[in-house]
């Protein structure tokens, strides 16, 4: 495969000028995401690519889209647990492949949202787990004969074989980073694979981001990531502790986290109303300023 | 901060999830095949004994180091 060569010349939407540091209100406009089949990549592992890909589906599903999200990371399937779908798995991706079972009897549909449905990934491997061949059919049939909406592929981490068939049959990505060294780095390299599969419609999710270390200067902010990614950005999602429960209990927390702000879940649901082309504002993720930011500031607490 | 009062802890339903997935995985069968397993075990005891199959347990236990399958079925006593 073709290496493609660096991005010079493609700034993101903002360009950070000197002065305070920004948590991030780059440009509106831009976001939205033609694509039917898109694939949530990284690079990186353990960045939040099985967080993102089951939050924004269930997003995207709650604002009436059918969408299916299809787990790739064969012998590591997680999006079923992250979901709380894991007691309802019969059959499986690979099943699929195999023929061992129609493409209808290995959806599992949410049954908090009822367009939204789960095809898990094997914990075994198995020779045709990497066919593109397969995995194109798949998602055409899922787009075609299904009647889906959009189809979201959680790809495994790395650049190896495993993305390859995970990006085979998208013709969108969402690129989830954080804002540290390795994950920029390895962001970049999946970006340039990307864009050698002409992928165009790529999208930049900041994942974990934390405003406190970011106004400390002690994180990088997101106009430094997107001058170095060149990425149009579509999300910027800060560190909540509520991801972790949300996890635990199997529910996405943009189900359920109460419509506030600040927090992942709306971060989330945002990400899903650009996807369709919404303009929707970066709300404001500092929560060092008012009454409570200053009682915890009393009380010692950052 | 009044979390404490309302919601009972995460990691507990995590841990029960968490325990009940890992014993599928270690047998290499996903919960729904286990269902189907059942459900189709029911049925081959109901043929041979009528009545009985409702009762029927199945499940994984560890024994040691081994997965043990267990099928789990009272019989009842013929009216």
């Amino acid at each position: 495969m073709r290496e493609p060569g660096p991005r010079v010349g493609t700034p993101g939407p903002a360009t950070s000028g000197a002065g305070a540091p920004r948590l991030g209100r780059p440009e509106e406009g831009g976001h939205l995401v033609n694509a039917k089949a898109i694939v949530v990549t990284s690079g990186k592992g353990g960045v939040g690519k099985t967080t993102v890909t089951a939050n924004v589906g269930a997003a995207l599903a709650k604002l009436g889209e059918r969408v299916c999200v299809i787990d790739t990371d064969v012998g590591l399937r997680n999006l079923d647990v992250v979901m709380g779908l894991e007691g309802r798995v019969v059959f499986d991706l690979i099943d699929v492949f195999e023929g061992r079972c129609k493409l209808r009897q290995a959806l599992i549909r949410d049954k908090r949202v009822e367009t939204l449905s789960l095809l898990a990934a094997s914990q075994t491997k198995d020779k045709s787990a990497l066919s593109e061949a397969r995995m194109q059919d798949t998602v055409r049939a899922l787009l075609h004969d299904e009647g889906f909406d959009r189809v979201i592929v959680d790809s495994p981490a790395g650049i190896e074989a495993g993305f390859r068939t995970a990006a085979s049959a998208v013709e969108g990505a969402l690129v989830v980073v954080n804002p540290e060294v390795s994950s920029v780095r390895d962001a970049d390299r999946i970006i340039g694979l990307l864009e050698a599969r002409e992928i165009h419609e790529v999208r930049l999710i900041i994942n974990r981001l934390r405003p406190a270390m970011v106004k400390r200067g002690d994180m990088l902010e997101v106009d430094d990531v997107l001058e170095i990614l060149g990425v149009k950005l579509i999300g910027i999602v800060p560190e909540d502790e509520r991801v972790l429960v949300s996890t635990n209990v199997g529910s996405p927390t943009a189900l359920d986290d109460g419509g506030s702000k600040a927090t992942a879940g709306s971060a989330f649901r945002d990400v899903a109303r650009r996807l369709r082309g919404e303009d929707v504002a970066y709300p404001d993720l500092d929560t060092s300023r008012g009454v409570f930011a200053g009682l915890r500031r009393l009380f010692g607490g950052r | 901060m009044f979390a404490f009062f309302r919601r009972r802890r995460s990691k507990d339903d995590l841990k029960q999830r968490l325990k009940l997935v890992l014993s599928y995985d270690r047998a290499r069968l996903s919960p729904g095949k286990m269902e189907q397993l059942k459900r189709e075990l029911m049925a081959v005891v109901e043929k041979y004994f009528p009545s009985d199959g409702d009762d029927l347990n199945v499940r994984f236990e560890q024994h040691g180091d081994r997965m043990v399958l267990i099928a789990d079925l009272p019989r009842h006593e013929p009216r």
